[in-house]
């Protein structure tokens, strides 16, 4: 997007958020929006991270905690399943593996350089020292 | 009236699609985007917003970018509540006109501002909209502190926080005043609905947005928001201080209906010692030393006192 200077702002400047009039938006996904440059979606804070949250749905229990915790809007829930990680969006702050109850996570911080697989090969087995696989509703 | 949506349980609440958006500038780990999530995904109606100036309003307003997915206006650090106060008094304006071109949507007129914005700054602005009567909501971003601005104290600032304007040393132990009781203020503007919430008990939250939203009047949220820049804690704590704040019951969680009417909504089943809150964090620090760790055990008379009070406002009903 052309960025303009201190003189090249409109006064009373509205950005708008879609292109064209959009009705029902609380009911449509992201993916089918039709976002303007204007909306900060099609904008990327990855260069913030220096550790990302990688996904193990072998554990996940969709208890959607890191749903619900995530601050910037980064976990992918579909259908009541959580499926993945936006990282455009994601700033790596580590709450939603924090707030995974399963045991071991299904969210685990690592490097931002790892490879997937490498990550998902790595991966800890359950750790008895302490028992937290119960989901607590709230 | 518009009808509520249905959020049984959180598989079904995270069905919901955001109408805010990510890449905005707030802190990794910042809770006002985790409350202004909950408090936007509590409806399907159509939103009016408005934010005072602050991180909220900062960050998600960088030119020429929005993150806001609804009508949104900001206009100054002091007038988030008549902002939205003036939106919602056009509307009902053009609805006694018969000139609303879709009369039956219900928008919902909702402000957020810091607590610098509220207790402070704003504050004559937020006691107009309540006295004149506006059906909005005014949810008040609870972090304790102008974090925007590099962490001066507020009036919402607590006992012994250091903050930059209080700072802690070897002669003062920091903030020396009582946090304001913001909630009771509001209740006495007759208001018919305020509540306290906090974005780790989702659940609450959602409960009460939604009795916000169906009732008739200006509604007061005071929302806890655990700030970790400002607190000083990692930011993948975010929910596990904010757990340490409300069953400490430093943050207790109850409404006011009708400026009378006080209900406790939770009640931790392990209440845990204000020591392991203020413990987490390093604006409280300097507490833990031989010098200030007197001010503990006050603290915790502070808010059994508190508890104790609360209780007795729900039983007298009065
Ligand atoms: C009238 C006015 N005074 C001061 C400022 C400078 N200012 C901008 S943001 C801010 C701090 C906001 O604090 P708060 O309302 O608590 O929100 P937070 O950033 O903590 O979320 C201040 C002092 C301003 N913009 N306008
Ligand atoms: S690390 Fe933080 S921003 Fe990234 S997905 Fe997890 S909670 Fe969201
Ligand atoms: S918090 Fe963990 S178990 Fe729950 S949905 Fe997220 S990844 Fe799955
Ligand atoms: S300073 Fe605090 S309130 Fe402001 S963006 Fe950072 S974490 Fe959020
Ligand atoms: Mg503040």
């Amino acid at each position: 997007m052309e960025k303009k200077g201190w003189d090249g702002f409109e006064i009373g400047a509205m950005l708008r958020s879609f292109e064209g009039a959009v009705s029902g938006i609380a009911t449509i996904l992201p993916e089918d929006r039709p976002y303007s440059a204007s909306s900060s979606f099609t904008a990327s804070v990855a260069d913030w991270r220096i550790q990302k949250p990688l996904f193990n749905k072998d554990y996940c229990i969709d208890c959607q905690f890191c749903w619900v915790y995530c601050p910037d809007l980064s976990i992918i829930s579909r259908d009541k399943k959580m499926v993945g990680i936006d990282f455009d969006h994601c700033k790596g702050c580590g709450i939603c593996v924090q707030v995974c109850p399963t045991n071991p996570k299904s969210l685990l911080m690592f490097p931002e350089q790892i490879e997937e697989e490498v990550a998902l090969a790595e991966w800890p087995t359950k750790n008895t020292s302490k028992a937290t696989t119960e989901a607590k509703e709230e | 009236m518009s009808e509520i949506k249905k959020i049984k349980n959180l598989k079904e609440f995270s069905t919901s699609a955001d109408r805010f958006e990510g890449a905005n500038l707030l802190c990794p780990g910042c809770a006002h985007s985790i409350i202004v999530r909950e408090v936007l995904n509590a409806t399907n109606d159509d939103l009016i917003l408005a934010a005072s100036t602050g991180c909220l309003e900062v960050c998600t307003a960088v030119y020429p970018y929005t993150s806001w997915d609804a009508s949104w206006i900001h206009v100054g650090f002091e007038n988030g509540s008549s902002a939205v106060a003036g939106a919602e008094a056009m509307y009902k304006a053009l609805k006694t006109k018969g000139r609303l071109k879709q009369p039956d949507r219900t928008p919902k007129f909702v402000a957020f501002g810091g607590d610098g914005a509220t207790y402070d700054i704003g504050f004559q602005w937020i006691s107009g909209c309540f006295e004149r009567g506006h059906n909005i909501m005014y949810v008040c971003l609870d972090n304790e502190v102008y974090a925007n601005t590099g962490g001066q104290r507020s009036s919402s600032t607590p006992i012994g926080a250091s903050a930059t304007t209080t700072p802690a040393g070897s002669v003062s132990y920091g903030e020396k005043k009582n946090k304001k009781d913001m909630l009771a203020i509001m209740a006495a503007h007759g208001a018919p609905y305020v509540a306290q919430v906090a974005p780790n008990k989702w659940k609450d939250m959602v409960a009460k947005i939604q009795k916000g939203f169906a009732a008739e009047g200006p509604v007061y949220i005071n929302a806890m928001s655990a700030c970790t820049t400002e607190w000083k804690f990692a930011p993948e704590d975010t929910i596990s201080i904010s757990d340490l704040a409300t069953d400490s019951l430093v943050f207790p969680l109850y409404e006011i209906i009708d400026g009378t009417q006080l209900n406790i909504t939770y009640r931790p089943k392990n209440i845990i010692p204000v020591r392991d809150y203020l413990g987490a964090q390093g604006r409280f620090k300097h507490l833990f030393t031989k010098q200030y760790e007197y001010l503990i055990d006050e603290w915790q008379a502070r808010v059994d006192a508190k508890w104790e009070y609360l209780q007795r406002r729900e039983e007298a009903s009065v």
